[in-house]
């Protein structure tokens, strides 16, 4: 097991390797930080000086070490744009991005998980169908249309919700946080549930799905024999055993969430990660984008290993193999 | 014999499917429109001489002072709303197109290789495709936007923006066929037909764009109309976030993101027409694919 771990371990160390080096090469080949930082007056002997003074000329897997070194360190290097550091640009939006995701996952979560099962244990019902269907138009109407559907209807026309912004912010440490508050609850009402829909329809069909296959399988079919009762059946039995795809999906789209967070941060005006990353493409701020790659690729590797560490915890058959 | 007997079949289905045909009829709707939009739209949105600003904010023609003139009302330069989501849905439709293109061309070429030759050329080409497929198609499009804004020269960004955005698109939709394709060709290989090919010294590209690949049109049809309703939602996501199509030359999504600043107020038509259309267009699209879905895969049935 411990092998395993590391096995894992060493290949996230790869991944982020392979992420960095391409990030590394976005800021490299894409635009020149001399001509970004002079003016047109600046002659051509004091642009190659600064080159020089900054290291630009030295061989590109130095440079390229001295790149990966410093983030390792927690310096990610200065906007084009707003010349701040940008550790402390997309720390101060993070909270804002993990709040936005976290609150919408666990909605996906808690409505979809119970919803699969029920269309799963009574699929030809009248409930199961009119949910069937509404998850299918669900998913084809794109996510920024529910957001402004939902702002219509929520913000303008009953008027009972914010639409813009995260409310009342309490800051502890540096994380400023906005689930401290009631007007921080509220304003993060329509934005989860943008955000959480198209994960909650997937979840949803997920579980509906895997469901539907455990309950025609033998042990399945031996405990309904043996007169155990259903709803030990059901939720013992059957659950527990539909839950290790259902975990895969869930945390591959905890990324998709922060990836998607763009959109509906840019819908609600929501002062996330994902607002600060489009502005740095509409301004061409390099650093930036390359950097918010390497952090979004961090927390792929992270959920990754989590959803491979979680396997162990719940899958028995797997720890035997690997002890054996 | 075996085409006519499909065909009958398929027909046979889709009559008894009325989903499939109000999609059908939906989506065919819209593209006529969209493709001879200089022909039906009574005026040109981007000649600036053909609207002026004493037509601005009327609404449409059932509403109380609608004007006859203008079918679905004007935007605040005033614009017929109607011309402008033609032209519209015309720009939508063509990137969508073209990027979906690009896509089978690049995925399906890259596919059928990986699954016939193997090896390491099949390690690679997939191991690409696991990486973008962890990303979702909407931030590996907002990436290549991105990159290219700062690789082109500026004064270019604008004239250019057509062929990013589709190219965006397409490099964030081409896995799909390829892992498809891929996957058929492992199946196809070992089949008689295709080691009788091999054995006659046919040259590599033939058997695979000769033989395989007309054995393997079901599934990538398939993808092909799914993934032509991702490319329209990816396009109108792109244009309304704001780093897609300039407003001077706008896609259904151009017009959204116009139409939000008239949320707050009255004139409801400027937002929420050209969202009905870009709805009513993907939903259409997806339907159609459901049903060749089922049409292929008979064990759905």
């Amino acid at each position: 097991m411990v092998a395993f771990i590391l096995k894992r371990l060493v290949q996230s160390v790869f991944v982020m390797l392979a992420v960095a080096f391409l990030a590394f090469s976005l800021f490299k080949f894409v635009g020149d930080p001399i001509s970004q930082m002079t003016g047109v007056e600046t002659s051509i002997e004091d642009q190659e000086r600064l080159r020089e003074e900054l290291g630009l000329n030295d061989p590109f897997f130095v440079q390229f070490a001295r790149f990966t070194g410093d983030m390792l360190q927690g310096d990610f290097g200065y906007s084009f744009r707003t010349r701040e550091p940008i550790g402390e640009m997309l720390l101060s939006r993070l909270p804002a991005t993990l709040e936005l995701g976290t609150v919408a996952l666990v909605i996906s979560l808690i409505v979809g998980i119970p919803a699969g099962v029920y269309t799963a244990l009574r699929p030809r019902g009248l409930v199961s169908q009119s949910i069937l269907i509404a998850t299918l138009i669900g998913v084809s109407i794109p996510t920024f249309v529910i957001g402004i559907l939902l702002i219509f209807l929520f913000g303008v026309q009953l008027g009972w919700l914010p639409t813009y912004g995260r409310g009342g912010t309490v800051e502890i440490g540096w994380w400023r946080s906005s689930l401290f508050t009631v007007e921080g609850w509220r304003s993060h009402v329509l934005p989860a549930l943008t955000l959480g829909l198209f994960q909650l329809t997937l979840t949803m069909r997920l579980v509906r799905a895997q469901m539907m296959e455990v309950m025609r399988t033998d042990h399945i079919r031996f405990a309904i024999a043996r007169g155990v009762p259903w709803r030990s059946i059901r939720y013992r039995h059957a659950l527990s055993n539909t839950m290790i795809p259902v975990i895969t999906v869930i945390g591959l789209q905890f990324g998709g969430v922060i990836a998607f967070s763009i959109v509906t941060e840019s819908v609600f005006q929501w002062p996330g990660m994902g607002l600060l990353f489009l502005e740095s493409i509409r301004f061409v701020d390099i650093p930036v984008m390359s950097v918010y790659l390497v952090v979004i690729a961090f927390f792929f590797v992270i959920i990754n290993l989590l959803v491979d560490l979680l396997y162990l915890a719940i899958d028995p058959r797997l720890r035997v193999r690997e002890s054996v | 014999m075996l085409g006519r007997l499909m065909q009958s079949e398929a027909v046979w289905l889709f009559s008894r499917s009325p989903a499939a045909i109000l999609a059908a009829i939906a989506a065919v709707t819209i593209v006529l429109g969209a493709l001879f939009a200089p022909w039906i739209a009574p005026t040109d949105p981007y000649d600036l001489s053909s609207f002026s600003l004493i037509d601005g904010l009327l609404p449409p023609v059932w509403e109380d002072g609608g004007d006859p003139r203008f079918l679905l009302g004007t935007d605040d330069q005033g614009r017929d709303m109607f011309s402008s989501i033609l032209y519209g849905a015309r720009l939508s439709l063509a990137i969508a197109a073209m990027a979906m293109a690009i896509a089978l061309v690049l995925g399906v070429g890259l596919g059928l290789a990986a699954g016939y030759y193997g090896g390491r050329f099949d390690a690679v080409v997939m191991r690409i495709a696991d990486v973008q497929l962890a990303l979702p198609a909407i931030l590996t499009a907002l990436l290549i936007d991105g990159i290219s804004r700062g690789i082109l020269p500026r004064d270019m960004h604008d004239d250019l923006r057509l062929g990013v955005i589709t190219v965006a698109i397409a490099l964030s939709l081409w896995v799909n066929f390829a892992r498809t394709a891929r996957a058929s060709v492992f199946v196809e290989r070992n089949k008689d037909y295709v080691q009788a090919a091999i054995m006659m010294g046919q040259h590599p590209l033939r058997i695979m764009a000769r033989h395989i690949l007309p054995n393997i049109l079901g599934p990538l049809l398939v993808i092909a109309t799914v993934d032509l309703a991702s490319a329209i939602l990816l396009e109108a996501t792109l244009s309304f976030l704001g780093v897609g199509l300039p407003a001077d030359s706008p896609s259904l999504g151009t017009l959204i993101r116009i139409g939000m600043q008239y949320l707050l107020s009255g004139e409801w038509w400027i937002l929420w027409i050209p969202t009905l259309f870009l709805v009513v267009l993907v939903v259409a699209i997806n339907l159609l694919g459901d049903f060749l879905r089922d049409l292929f895969n008979p064990s759905l049935r």
